[in-house]
């Protein structure tokens, strides 16, 4: 399978995400709702997309961005599947049972953010301390110990 | 080092025992001084210099200064990287666990005040003299194995200063050598310090 | 079985290669499980690169990997060119080549002494650091540090090459690949260490797949792929050179993997010495304060640990909205666990050394 006939095989399959998916250097980009995420990448790794690189978040202000990074060996392609949840609630499925990648990755994201990965083994802080309050990357976090930088560009 | 507290204080009441006691001090320093083994604390950049320092092209050894990572073994501390707030408190402890007479060197820009990541961090330790007592600041990012090289044997100048008398050392421990200031061996009283 | 003890190793211990602890549940002295804990070294460049431009972003990202600085220099450097539409010229292109496959050398040197001094052997150590002292000289003299570069700059490199240092370079690249042959007869011929590297430790090519490892650790398991090859960027694909694999995935494959990409590192450097020719090396018309577009871009390099990506989301301003690092180290280390399990603690410390983690990187 090469990157067109990937690419119509998702167009076919998410009939509404058609116009968000462009393949450009060889990256493709998936906008798919947070309930159908588990089922896009599951899809997307039965193509053949058997490496999962990155798993991040952005916090856009109002919702979080997830920023999922897959690859194929095979295809010698790239794809981002991306999807928003809401910041009040933010929750979202595992992807630890299709790649075991996900495990540290996703510990991150929620140590950083405060995303919980539902199906998760294991979720727990990984890189701060057990009893930190807050979550760093987040926009709105505030800490005493930051001193900010003066504004001298 | 109870046994050597309780022998200087002894001797520093005794009359007469001052004159000992200089001689023991001198005896004391210069051993001492000529074996000062490192404990490397070394967490992020400055511990490749550290390692580089104590490897082929450096040779450390030959001051005397071994790395040992036992903090038991230990006389001084390197501080060579960044400390953060998960890092310090196994820090402290690894000082602690160190015998007396112990000193501290803060190596590089991380370990003296933070350096780079001064501003905007929520997890790194402005400077390691936050919860460390430091003897020896060195600049850098990283510093070269020559400024170790040259901390090291500024804080054996610093070290000739002590006194077994508890008490009276760390009052001498405070007062560091200016930058720039001549050296022992530069003097023409040397006084067999040289390395 | 017997009662289980549980042994903590680190955070500073000599033979973790930093500040990693582990908790080692022991049966006997067999690995029943080993659990890293990692973040001792957590510093949070990711945040502090919001508060900065993008230029001030390239200093941060030296101490990531301080091992091999460049690799981070040129990551970024890729996602901020490929976020702003900046086209390099030729001869940047070569010279990050250049300096990157140098870098590589000097990283491997650091992992092959260590996969030498966890079994006991020192002397390894010696020649290694001897071959990386060489390397570091040659950047000292390209841009005046030993450690942290800052010299991939978005758009180029920061000053070309200097008087004599072609010549210099050359002459390390032709008495590098003989050290590296004297070595593989030292420690890699040693009984001792054929003995406690062979077998130890091994990773599946599927493991490797699956929890994303790259690099030398997926290379050493057999799995065939390297972005220089795989994901061509930069001006890798007029060089003739060869990826090393691994046969079983055991430690001893993947430090001798590290040690063949050594040799094939200076094939490359050598191309790229006869091919590169004069020009600019950095972007004409850049200005002084990077805003590029709204958006988000990625770009990956192969690194001396895997494939090293930096995701750069940018609002418009000229500060990155958000840096992610994708660390390759990150990823190798998860699979400690999977490795150490059923091995005896000392096993435990050569397979620590033998993904060759870097905690800079690892917590970022």
């Amino acid at each position: 399978m090469n990157i067109d006939e990937l690419r119509e095989h998702l167009c076919s399959t998410y009939p509404d995400l058609c116009p968000l998916f462009s393949v450009e250097y060889g990256d493709g980009m998936l906008m798919v709702d947070s309930s159908r995420l588990h089922e896009a990448a599951s899809d997307l790794r039965d193509l053949g997309f058997d490496r999962l690189g990155m798993v991040t978040a952005v916090d856009t202000g109002d919702e979080f961005e997830l920023v999922y990074r897959v690859q194929s060996r095979e295809m010698h392609a790239g794809i981002f599947v991306k999807t928003r949840v809401a910041r009040d609630v933010a929750s979202i499925a595992s992807v630890n049972d299709l790649w075991p990648a996900a495990n540290w990755q996703e510990r991150e994201v929620f140590d950083m953010f405060g995303i919980v990965f539902e199906g998760h083994p294991d979720l727990r802080r990984i890189l701060l301390t057990d009893d930190w309050v807050g979550y760093p990357l987040r926009k709105d976090y505030e800490d005493e110990r930051i001193i900010r930088r003066p504004d001298y560009i | 080092m109870a046994f050597v507290d309780d022998l200087g204080a002894a001797l520093d009441k005794t009359p007469g025992g001052g004159i000992i006691l200089t001689s023991l001090d001198a005896v004391m320093d210069w051993s001492r001084g000529k074996s000062l083994w490192m404990m490397p604390m070394g967490t992020a950049c400055c511990a490749m210099e550290l390692i580089a320092a104590s490897f082929s092209r450096f040779d450390f050894d030959r001051h005397g200064s071994i790395p040992r990572p036992d903090p038991r073994h230990c006389d001084v501390m390197v501080v060579a990287g960044t400390i953060t707030r998960k890092m310090a408190p196994a820090v402290k402890r690894l000082y602690e666990q160190m015998p007396d007479p112990k000193w501290v060197i803060a190596m590089g820009n991380c370990a003296v005040s933070g350096g780079i990541f001064y501003y905007d961090t929520y997890s790194v330790i402005r400077g390691v003299d936050e919860f460390l007592p430091v003897d020896v600041y060195i600049s850098g990012c990283p510093p070269r194995p020559e400024a170790l090289q040259d901390a090291i044997l500024r804080l054996r100048e610093q070290v000739a200063t002590d006194s077994i008398v508890p008490g009276r050392d760390r009052q001498l421990n405070t007062i560091l050598p200016t930058p720039g200031s001549p050296r022992k061996g530069d003097s023409a009283a040397a006084d067999g310090d040289d390395s | 079985m017997t009662e289980q003890t549980i042994v903590n190793i680190g955070p500073s211990h000599p033979s973790t290669h930093g500040v990693c602890r582990v908790i080692v549940t022991l049966d006997g002295e067999t690995v029943v499980h080993a659990e890293p804990v990692i973040g001792h070294l957590h510093r949070g460049i990711e945040k502090m690169a919001e508060n900065r431009t993008y230029l001030q972003v390239v200093p941060l990202t030296d101490r990531l990997d301080y091992v091999g600085s460049m690799y981070a220099n040129w990551a970024y450097c890729r996602s901020v060119e490929r976020l702003a539409g900046i086209r390099v010229p030729e001869r940047a292109e070569y010279i990050r080549v250049i300096v990157c496959e140098l870098q590589r050398i000097a990283s491997h040197m650091m992992g092959i002494g260590s996969t030498g001094a966890d079994t006991g052997a020192t002397s390894a150590f010696m020649y290694t650091f001897a071959q990386r002292d060489h390397v570091v000289e040659l950047f000292e003299a390209l841009c005046g540090a030993r450690l942290t570069y800052n010299y991939v700059r978005p758009g180029g490199v920061s000053m070309d090459l200097p008087d004599g240092w072609v010549e210099q370079c050359r002459a390390f690249t032709a008495q590098h690949p003989p050290v590296m042959m004297e070595i593989d007869r030292l420690l890699f011929g040693n009984v001792i260490a054929r003995a406690r590297l062979k077998g130890v430790g091994v990773l599946t090519p599927e493991d490797a797949v699956g929890w994303g490892t790259s690099g030398p650790v997926a290379r050493g398991s057999g799995v065939d792929w390297d972005l220089r090859r795989d994901d061509p960027y930069s001006v890798y694909p007029r060089f003739d050179f060869q990826i090393p694999l691994g046969e079983i995935g055991d430690c001893y494959d993947r430090a001798r993997v590290r040690l063949w990409e050594c040799v094939e590192s200076c094939k490359i450097i050598n191309q790229a010495l006869d091919q590169i020719e004069p020009g600019s090396v950095h972007a004409e018309g850049l200005p002084r304060l990077l805003a590029p577009r709204p958006g988000d871009a990625y770009d990956h390099i192969e690194s001396a640990r895997g494939s090293l990506g930096v995701y750069l989301v940018s609002d418009g301003s000229p500060r990155p909205y958000r840096m992610k690092v994708r660390s390759p180290a990150f990823c190798n280390l998860a699979v400690l666990p999977l490795l150490a399990e059923g091995h005896t603690l000392s096993d435990l410390i050569v397979i620590i050394g033998s993904l060759d983690p870097v905690f800079g990187e690892v917590d970022r």
